[in-house]
């Protein structure tokens, strides 16, 4: 019996205390929730505008308007365009895109976290694209009209009617599409990326130890999860408390 | 009827398909200032539709409508400025259900008319006393009754201060104890000399406050006359049919 605890000390020692190596595993958390956050912030933005093409451009096709316009023309090709990029995106798998990103793209840079950034906000922007649609297309039709009615355009109509409603439904989506971010920043180990998953992998190759290193990179990304699914339901919360 | 008031909107061969199904087939109208047009018709006659049009909510495929002078059915025009001039209230209500009663009512105005935050709650307060509803100023949408929300509707389209009030089956989506409450407010409106062109299945209504009635049916106006001539000497034989079902 006190073999065995003392073994487990042992192997504890090795993965975490010996040579500092637990600052292994923070230099790998902060990797991951650098990448994570940066890439979130893209897939937003990527999602937001990709949404606002797709959704103007569905509109635009049900309006029936007479005359053919220049925007109408524009709105078109950035819609294929947009349709393309969900295609390919949701297409193929993750740990090809961040291949391709790293050793096609940035065959000649350093920049290792930048490229783990792009590729995974790239990935993301096509799923928050999607959900984002679905929020804008839940809104009943009359709130459209109601405030276009009022004279307002179509961008301040999304702005003050349609998107503070549309954030609300798709508030538990976004959440778990960030949550499928954070761990599958994961993939970014296969290239080499120095974040948490690797750096387990890595203390593990040197230890010749496995339970301490997998574990405590499962459970940190665990906690990760149950923060941000704890900073979710607070914000659903409040969202909330303004609908009766 | 006199003739000399302003004619406010002018129709003219409006037509409206949607793909294959042609709904409209030319209607002509003329609204003039004080003018309280009452359009009736069976479901799917395109009496709504026409109401549509008449803001652009639907884009005729063809015809023109002039407005205050000027041809809205021209693309070059940018028709959300002529849109703040004339108000519309839904079926549906259609309240912005994440914002109160009271930002229901000024969004427009202050963001569109650029006015100030108190003038635009002091004008949107006013409103709400004259329908009786001042006490529910911060209420949301969801804690209203449904009179109560269409009272709501009729208002934040007046604090716009429109030239005219498009109403599209206002009282359709009410319990009947809630019909007369709304009724009671468009009275009033037309009263005070309010221009309004009115969708509705309420004959009472047509005829206490209406100064013209139309009956559409298949596309186009089949009769046209004041309210004392269309119920008690209606000519079309499609209109003496319908008004002999809701009368």
């Amino acid at each position: 019996m006190q073999q065995f605890f003392s073994d487990l000390w042992t192997s504890f020692e090795k993965t975490f205390i010996y040579d500092d190596r637990w600052k292994f595993f923070l230099d790998g958390l902060l990797a991951t929730l650098r990448i994570a956050f940066f890439a979130a912030l893209l897939g937003i933005l990527l999602g937001f505008l990709v949404a606002a093409v797709r959704s103007t451009y569905d509109m635009r096709q049900q309006s029936g308007k007479r005359a053919l316009r220049f925007g109408d023309v524009i709105i078109k090709i950035l819609n294929v365009i947009c349709n393309v990029y969900i295609t390919v995106i949701r297409g193929t798998p993750a740990v090809i895109q961040v291949m391709i990103m790293y050793f096609i793209v940035f065959a000649n840079s350093r920049n290792k976290e930048l490229a783990a950034v792009l590729s995974f906000g790239i990935n993301s922007g096509a799923y928050v694209a999607e959900i984002v649609r679905s929020g804008i297309m839940s809104i009943d039709k009359g709130q459209f009209e109601a405030s276009r009615s009022l004279g307002f355009n179509y961008t301040s109509t999304m702005y003050h009617i349609i998107l503070p409603q549309a954030f609300k439904n798709i508030l538990p989506a976004l959440g778990n599409e960030f949550i499928v971010l954070v761990k599958e920043t994961s993939v970014a180990a296969y290239v080499g990326i120095a974040e948490l998953t690797y750096v387990g992998n890595l203390i593990r190759s040197r230890t010749y130890e496995a339970f301490f290193p997998l574990i405590a990179v499962a459970l940190i990304y665990l906690v990760i999860v149950l923060l941000l699914t704890f900073l979710l339901k607070k914000l659903e919360r409040r969202l909330r408390s303004s609908d009766h | 009827m006199t003739t000399d008031r302003e004619v406010l909107i002018e129709v003219q061969g409006l037509q409206k398909s949607f793909g294959e199904l042609h709904v409209l087939k030319g209607i002509d109208a003329e609204i003039r200032r004080g003018d309280v047009m009452v359009v009736v018709g069976a479901s799917g006659s395109g009496k709504s539709t026409f109401l549509r049009c008449l803001n652009l909510l639907e884009h005729p495929t063809g015809g023109t409508i002039t407005f205050e002078g000027v041809n809205i059915t021209d693309p070059s025009v940018n028709i959300n400025l002529h849109r703040q001039k004339m108000g519309m209230v839904f079926q549906q209500f259609n309240l912005f259900p994440h914002k109160t009663v009271l930002k229901n009512m000024t969004l427009g105005p202050t963001k569109l008319l650029h006015q100030s935050k108190a003038q635009a709650e002091k004008h949107a307060i006013e409103l709400l006393e004259r329908v009786g509803l001042a006490d529910k100023a911060n209420a949301y949408p969801n804690q209203l009754s449904g009179g109560q929300k269409q009272r709501v509707a009729i208002v934040r389209a007046l604090a716009m201060n429109p030239d005219v009030m498009l109403f599209d089956e206002p009282t359709s989506a009410l319990d009947p104890e809630m019909v007369g409450e709304v009724l009671e407010v468009m009275k009033q409106l037309a009263r005070e000399g309010m221009t309004m062109v009115v969708v509705t299945h309420e004959m009472g209504f047509a005829r206490e406050v209406g100064s013209q009635i139309v009956f559409v049916d298949e596309g186009v106006i089949k009769e046209r006359s004041n309210p004392k001539d269309f119920f008690e000497n209606p000519q079309n034989p499609r209109l003496k049919d319908f008004l002999s079902k809701v009368l």
